[in-house]
């Protein structure tokens, strides 16, 4: 899978509108309909951050929102930036 | 994003990913390697209702897409109908088929949907080899429907092949046929379940086949799909296949048969895998999260005879009816263990292993197109 370096945490972001998301007890599925492929969220807080992209200004913001610590936020952002690359979630105008 | 959850997916899940049903045991052909040995339709079929009810279920399941087999689906008077149905309940569809409705317009009709996938069925990448198990026709009707679908402008729908010995030597081949028509090529193991359990020795890939398809998967990577199905193949462990690489059975897989019986898995039908049925109280979601049977294919398994190898990490083992449908017991090795050891424990295997069942099998001569198989597989047992 392609990862893209850089994330822009600054932008605002959304799901994609063709990905499902299906909670599960390790984290979620989702699952995109247009590419076809499926990936998984090992981790609740990515899937928080995830779901509340769209009612964020910035990535930053929904990560915080979410709960994830300083420290950690590079983790998300390349976990962001994969997500990106595979198209599950799409900078917002 | 693609780390091993192995730990997680063995413990089973909410709601399967990957469904398989199978939606009339119907068929115009009589492929001689037919892994439910369909034919003749099944009187006890589900109708229109109870599909459509069915798919309420998956969409209330979160279930994304369902595999939809058969038999030929596409010879139900409402397969259409229940394919819109799925997409209109937000279930994803992905159907096999042997191409015999996919005409012009039908394909234009697919080619509009990010939710409707399509994967043409070919045995062969020449016509003398594919219609030598799939019958007379077989060839010339796929890439009929191939070539609408291209022209139709559906990019990426899957050209899938069941690698044999006979066509083991046409890799390459099948590649360029797929670029040809814009198409993903899909390779998938033949599995010994229902008439293939009679043909396998005949039509399975040597040893030498084996590494070679290793080796080209590996070479290949995400660009041809797998259906996760030659995860066995990682023994050889010079890099891992794309895929989960585990028995899904009853912990990410099942099928749900024509007459709603709901299975481990798709090349499992037989009584021992049997979990449940959709028309019971409760319905497939129960027989999911409730069934005995898919409660102790979630428990860790033995690993028997494999526990000292070093390979059983990247195998696990190999395939639960790869093993059944040989005689082999299921704590053992795979039949086709990299190894080796699949051969040893064949030669002192069981000699009258598990039947298939059941036997939807064309009686008589079946096919508008198609020779009448000489195959004592093709002709019910009764």
């Amino acid at each position: 899978m392609s990862t893209k370096s850089e994330f822009d945490l600054d932008r605002p972001w959304r799901l994609d509108d063709r990905v499902a998301v299906r909670p599960e007890p390790f984290g979620a599925l989702l699952y995109h309909f247009g590419t076809r492929r499926l990936s998984f969220l090992k981790d609740p807080l990515l899937l928080a951050v995830v779901q509340g992209l769209a009612d964020h200004q910035t990535a930053r913001a929904a990560c915080e929102s979410a709960g994830v610590k300083a420290r950690a936020l590079p983790a998300y952002q390349r976990a962001l930036a994969t997500l990106a690359g595979s198209a599950m979630i799409r900078a917002r105008q | 994003m693609t780390a091993p959850l192995t730990a997680q997916f063995t413990r089973g899940l909410s709601a399967p990913i990957c469904l398989t049903w199978e939606l009339t045991y119907a068929c115009n052909l009589s492929c001689v390697h037919c892994l439910s040995s369909s034919g003749r339709r099944d009187p006890r079929e589900l109708s229109t209702a109870e599909c459509q009810a069915v798919i309420e279920e998956l969409e209330r399941m979160q279930v994304f897409y369902v595999n939809i087999g058969g038999g030929e689906p596409t010879v139900r008077p409402d397969f259409w109908d229940l394919v819109d149905y799925a997409v209109g309940h937000r279930v994803g569809v992905k159907f096999s088929t042997n191409g015999v409705k996919i005409t012009p317009s039908i394909a234009r009709r697919l080619a509009g949907s990010d939710y409707v996938d399509v994967q043409i069925s070919l045995d062969g990448a020449t016509e003398e080899v594919n219609d030598a198990v799939r019958g007379t026709g077989s060839y010339l009707t796929a890439t009929r429907a191939m070539s609408n679908l291209a022209e139709a402008g559906f990019a990426g729908f899957k050209l899938s092949v069941v690698v044999t010995r006979q066509n083991a030597g046409q890799l390459d081949e099948f590649a360029a046929l797929a670029a040809r028509y814009g198409a993903q090529l899909r390779l998938t193991r033949l599995r010994p379940a229902g008439r293939g359990a009679s043909v396998w020795h005949e039509l399975r890939p040597t040893a030498g086949q084996q590494r070679m398809l290793y080796d080209w998967l590996t070479e290949h990577g995400e660009n041809v799909l797998t259906g996760d199905s030659f995860f066995h193949l990682s023994g050889y462990g010079d890099g891992a296949l794309p895929g989960l690489n585990l028995c899904g059975a009853g912990r990410v897989v099942c099928l749900i048969d024509p007459v709603g019986d709901v299975y481990a898995c798709p090349f499992a039908i037989h009584e021992n895998f049997l979990a449940g049925n959709v028309r019971a109280e409760g319905g497939f979601a129960r027989v999911w999260r409730e069934s005995e049977l898919f409660a102790s294919l979630r428990q860790p398994q033995s690993s028997g005879t494999c526990t000292s190898c070093s390979a059983f990490d990247a195998c696990q083992g190999g395939c639960m009816a790869a093993k059944f449908f040989t005689g082999l017991p299921l704590d053992g090795p795979d039949p086709e263990c990299v190894r080796g050891q699949g051969e040893k424990a064949l030669a002192q295997a069981n000699a009258s292993p598990p039947r298939p069942s059941p036997d939807h099998s064309h009686r008589l001569v079946p096919v508008t197109i198609g020779r009448r198989p000489d195959r004592p597989c093709d002709q019910s047992p009764l």
